[in-house]
């Protein structure tokens, strides 16, 4: 058993379930929102601020940009702890990996439900 | 037919170099590398590597033949084209030459206790196993632990002191599926954490080196299932 403080879960199966149930949600979102923007003949502003204004594409976007910021963080640890090997630079960059996500989330949140 | 070598000793080169030798091999030979590495080292003693079985059961020729890990012993020249290039196996420390320090190697292969754990009183004789559950250890007992598929594994290069890596896995998973066993929970707690088994990405390399075509790919898969069966 290797111990790590700064991933997201306290199992690597938790992180590794997480990875990809983000990965299928964001791409259903993705697809929704294409099916979206090629199904509306003319798409402008006010289009798009009504669509988002249906609660359910919004709690599907929030669900979305959670997961995705989630997915990130996954994703990104991996990367450091595979190539970052000075522990300063390491540590540095999973800080802001942190504070970026949990930045992405909050803010993310605030600008759907202000919609 | 010419041969570039990976030459290093620590004691009197201050960096590796590669040397180059040339070797007479007869048209239609069916000369194996290692007989050709032993013939170089007829004439320059000085060349280092290891080797025991030539068969391809013993594991301890493992080398980088043209880019791709293998045994010398069970590689024909006359796959090799002009020039076969040799190096040490990639990643891990190189003691001479051709001879690399396999402790972190072993070190992961111990970490997932390679040998069978049975709380239950012992029988007179033999615990005994019905031939279909033998046959679920058929291609994971074969593995000779050369190391081939470890070293050319990314994922070992990065962490080898963290992931199992593929050669630990296969064995991992060998013990996790042998019907005599009684330790599978305690097993599979010892390798839920973000590096052991999940470091591994799925790239394959491990499979297409393997000189005892196992796949440590696909116990890794099912080591993931029973994680996944057991965590949900
Ligand atoms: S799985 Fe294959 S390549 Fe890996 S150590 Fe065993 S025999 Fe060698
Ligand atoms: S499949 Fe996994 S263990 Fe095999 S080489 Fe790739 S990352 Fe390594
Ligand atoms: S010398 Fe034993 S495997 Fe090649």
């Amino acid at each position: 058993m290797v111990t790590a403080v700064t991933s997201l879960g306290r199992s690597g199966l938790h992180d590794w379930f997480i990875q990809r149930l983000s990965a299928v949600v964001m791409a259903v979102f993705a697809i929704y929102i294409g099916w979206f923007v090629a199904t509306t003949p003319d798409l402008q502003y006010p289009q798009w601020v009504a669509f988002f204004q249906q609660w359910l594409v919004k709690a599907f976007a929030v669900v979305t940009v959670i997961l995705m910021s989630l997915h990130i963080w996954v994703g990104m640890w991996i990367v450091s702890t595979d190539y970052l090997k000075p522990t300063g630079i390491r540590m540095v960059f999973q800080g802001a990996l942190i504070l970026y996500c949990l930045v992405i989330i909050v803010w993310g949140i605030q600008i759907l439900w202000s919609v | 037919m010419k041969f570039s070598i990976y030459r290093y000793n620590p004691e009197t080169d201050s960096r590796p170099s590669m040397q180059e030798y040339e070797l007479d091999i007869p048209a239609g030979s069916d000369m194996m590398l290692l007989e050709a590495l032993m013939l170089l080292k007829d004439k320059d003693p000085t060349l280092t590597f290891r080797r025991a079985c030539r068969e391809g059961i013993c594991g301890s020729d493992g080398m980088n033949i043209n880019g791709k890990n293998g045994l010398a012993c069970v590689t024909p020249v006359s796959e090799l084209g002009k020039k076969a290039v040799i190096r040490p196996l990639p990643g891990l420390p190189v003691v001479r030459d051709l001879v690399v320090d396999m402790t972190q190697f072993y070190r992961q292969y111990e970490k997932v206790k390679p040998y069978l754990q049975n709380r239950n009183e012992p029988p007179a004789r033999e615990r005994l196993q019905s031939p279909e559950e033998r046959a679920k250890l058929d291609g994971l007992y074969e593995c000779i632990l050369c190391a081939c598929c470890s070293t050319s594994c990314p994922s070992f290069w990065w962490n080898p002191d963290k992931f199992v890596g593929p050669a630990g896995l296969l064995q991992a998973y060998r013990f996790l599926a042998d019907s005599r066993d009684t330790e599978t929970e305690q097993r599979l707690s010892d390798l839920d954490d973000a590096y052991s088994v999940f470091r591994c990405r799925g790239i394959m390399n491990c499979v297409s080196v393997c000189p005892k075509g196992l796949n440590p790919t696909k116990a890794i898969g099912h080591i993931r299932s029973m994680l996944l069966a057991k965590g949900v």
